[in-house]
């Protein structure tokens, strides 16, 4: 099988267009620190409130410009419905459902993760600019879907 | 320049029965009934996202989501496998000049058309609102999973009437190489098999049982996972078809050739191995799946890219070939050489523009860590109307142009209303894209019922409206697509059909002796698939232990 110089030429481009691609997303999660959700331990939907850390939802200080929240998700309602965190804090998410799929998004960063009942999703994002983002569902929920939404307020410095 | 060999056993012309005709012409109707429906709803869901609500004029309707539902599962699972079920059956019986298997094909029509009355009933009494991908905990009346479950059986019997077609013939032509048209119409459907088999599982083992209460709870990420190994593959099953018609079809339509036949079947090859194991790249943000396992299929996605960047270049090339064969000179002179006066080939084209951008989009998708600025953003629905919604609903336009005439004896009712159609929807799915896209990037979410949301962000309004202009031409584009067959069907002038489907010549012909030939031994590449399915997706379900831990939720 013969192939034509230009097909050959082409297909070299497109795979050091792919391969480059590949390397700047190397270069993302292992330099830049970007991870993804990965195995966080599984907790019972239905002892998700009887459960730590769940069993007290909200933002709690771990260390010196570092917080944990802690979200549970419920049809239609994020629990708590706001945090608050000062500007230049990394926080800690830790989330999970009590009764279907939901999403947690917050808006303008790339804060993304699944809530899926049974899984505990983990992610971290520090917050460097202070202002106010939206906390969506953004996985179809039921009825109220579109009703599902928090804040995280990101407080500037004193 | 060597001589030019055929895509099909025999150019001269094959005629199937008329019964089997009739079958095929009645499985792509079934497809048009349900893209009808879905394009409803899509007007509706994309006029949600300007923030206008018309749900009030659709009788009967009790929700958004209910209609969101039926628009995916319209549009996406019915429309594009009633299409592949007529389309690639009947390239296969032309390619191999033989007639299909009756009880096979008339299976496989019965089956599509009780499964898509149960999904019809689910969906329309509002017991199955939780959208194509049917996640569970969420649980659909049983007669939605069922309903589903019988058209993968169709699109199954519809490879059996192929493979019979196939076996037969290469039993009465020993040493020949398969006709390239039979070739890849019958591996698009191998793949399609073998990525359905999971979602098959999910749905006949945990979902239906679920839904009927023989199985008290089920595991949500083990289903979705399930789905997922199917979603993805579920894409190139829509998109094979009309790759099928670009490579072995387009090119007569436009005088062109088609320049290796090898080099095609090694593009099928590859979309027959990689397509499945590439699923996890959906569940990039999901918890309870181990990062490298992510960052494999990750990678495999990225893999997936280069037959779709060689056939850019192959649809390119026999393209050109026949822009010059019509006069075309110069570095570009040949694509206004085209003809474009052919709602066929137009349709085609602007498909073919327009996947470059989805293809694109795609990419930012799969890119691992990107992937979490956009995932489940309106950005996805942006991505993926420009690749299923255009690159193969307007492909699929573009061959109905030819092929409801070839099939009903009746010629193209008007040229100029599909050609009106086409560049309406080409148009629409530009501006409906960019106002999607653009909204994604500021975080607007996909699956919201926007015109009712309680919370809202400025930064989206501009992106909704574009959405909702967009959406509006794509809803007149697909109505005039409508008044086209539809009058065609009816009143289309008898005897002015194509004579023939459009088959394309290749260039270089396949090869007799060497490796060439062992491209033709489709068990050994299935198998093949299957040791790279297992790599991909054996550690996952390795270790993890399913915990049935979600009863069933109805909340629509």
């Amino acid at each position: 099988m013969k192939v034509h110089t230009y097909e050959r030429a082409f297909l070299a481009v497109g795979i050091v267009v792919l391969l480059s691609c590949l390397a700047a997303l190397l270069y993302a999660s292992l330099a830049m620190g970007i991870h993804l959700p990965g195995i966080s331990g599984r907790v019972d939907p239905k002892l998700v409130y009887k459960t730590a850390p769940f069993d007290h939802p909200g933002v709690r200080l771990a260390g010196l410009g570092h917080y944990e929240a802690v979200v549970v998700a419920q049809t239609w309602a994020f629990n708590p419905p706001v945090i608050r965190v000062p500007v230049g804090s990394t926080v800690y998410f830790t989330a999970t459902s009590i009764d279907v799929i939901h999403g947690l998004n917050v808006e303008g960063t790339r804060l993304n993760m699944m809530l899926i009942p049974g899984q505990i999703s983990r992610n971290t994002y520090r917050f460097t600019e202070p202002g106010e983002h939206l906390l969506i569902c953004h996985e179809y929920c039921g009825l109220g879907h579109h009703t599902m939404s928090g804040k995280v307020i990101v407080e500037p410095a004193p | 320049m060597a001589a030019l060999t055929p895509t099909v056993a025999d150019p001269a012309g094959y005629e199937l029965p008329d019964e089997q005709r009739r079958v095929l012409r009645w499985m792509l109707y079934i497809g048009y009934a349900a893209l009808t429906a879905g394009v409803f709803h899509g007007l509706a869901n994309a006029l949600s996202y300007a923030r206008i609500s018309i749900l009030g004029w659709f009788p009967g309707l009790h929700t958004y989501y209910q209609g969101l539902t039926a628009h995916g599962v319209a549009n996406v699972l019915i429309f594009t496998f009633s299409f592949a079920n007529g389309f690639l059956p009947l390239m296969t019986a032309r390619a191999l000049s033989r007639p299909l298997d009756r009880r096979f094909l008339w299976g496989s029509f019965l089956a599509l058309l009780l499964g898509n009355v149960l999904v019809i009933y689910a969906v329309v009494s509002n017991r199955a609102s939780v959208l194509f991908t049917a996640y569970a905990p969420l649980q659909a009346h049983w007669t939605f999973y069922l309903g589903l479950v019988l058209v993968v059986i169709s699109t199954w019997l519809a490879l059996a009437s192929m493979l019979v077609d196939l076996v037969g013939w290469r039993r009465q032509h020993p040493g020949a190489r398969i006709p390239l048209l039979a070739y890849v119409s019958v591996t698009s459907y191998l793949m399609w098999f073998l990525a359905s088999l999971p979602v098959a599982v999910s749905f006949l083992v945990f979902l239906l049982p679920w839904a009927l209460g023989l199985r008290a709870m089920v595991d949500p990420l083990l289903t979705r996972t399930l789905f997922w190994f199917t979603g993805h593959a579920i894409v190139y099953a829509w998109l094979l078809p009309a790759y099928v018609s670009w490579y072995a079809l387009l090119p007569r339509q436009v005088g062109g050739r088609l320049i290796s036949d090898s080099y095609t079947r090694i593009v099928w090859i590859l979309f027959l191995l990689l397509s499945i194991p590439t699923g996890i790249h959906h569940q990039y943000t999901d918890p309870g799946i181990s990062p490298t396992l992510k960052a494999f299929h990750g990678v495999l996605t990225f893999g997936i890219f280069f037959p779709s960047l060689a056939t850019a270049f192959s649809v390119m090339a026999a393209l050109e070939i026949g822009g010059r064969r019509r006069g075309g000179t110069g570095l570009l002179g040949w694509i206004p050489r085209l003809p474009w006066g052919d709602p066929s080939v137009t349709a085609q084209l602007l498909a073919m523009l327009t996947f470059v951008l989805g293809g694109a989009t795609g990419l930012i998708n799969a890119s691992y860590t990107m992937n979490q600025v956009i995932h489940n953003t309106t950005w996805v629905p942006g991505h993926f109307h420009m690749t299923v919604g255009t690159a193969v609903a307007l492909t699929f336009m573009g061959v109905a142009y030819w092929l409801i005439p070839y099939l009903t004896g009746r010629g193209l009712y008007s040229r100029r209303l599909a050609l009106a159609s086409t560049w309406i929807y080409t148009i629409g799915i530009l501006v409906f894209a960019r106002g999607m896209i653009d909204g994604g990037l500021h975080g607007m979410p996909r699956r919201t019922f926007m015109a009712a949301a309680t919370y809202y962000d400025p930064a989206w309004r501009l992106p909704g409206m574009l959405t909702g202009v967009g959406g509006t031409l794509m809803f007149i584009g697909v109505m005039l697509f409508f008044l086209v067959i539809g009058l065609t069907v009816l009143a289309g002038r008898r005897g002015e059909q194509p004579a023939d489907i459009p088959v394309s010549e290749t260039l270089t012909a396949p090869a007799l002796t060497g490796w060439e030939p062992r491209l033709d031994r489709l068990g050994w590449w299935v198998a093949a698939a299957v040791l790279l399915i297992v790599i991909a997706y054996g550690p996952f379900f390795l270790m993890y232990t399913p915990k049935a831990v979600s009863p069933g939720f109805k909340l629509f």
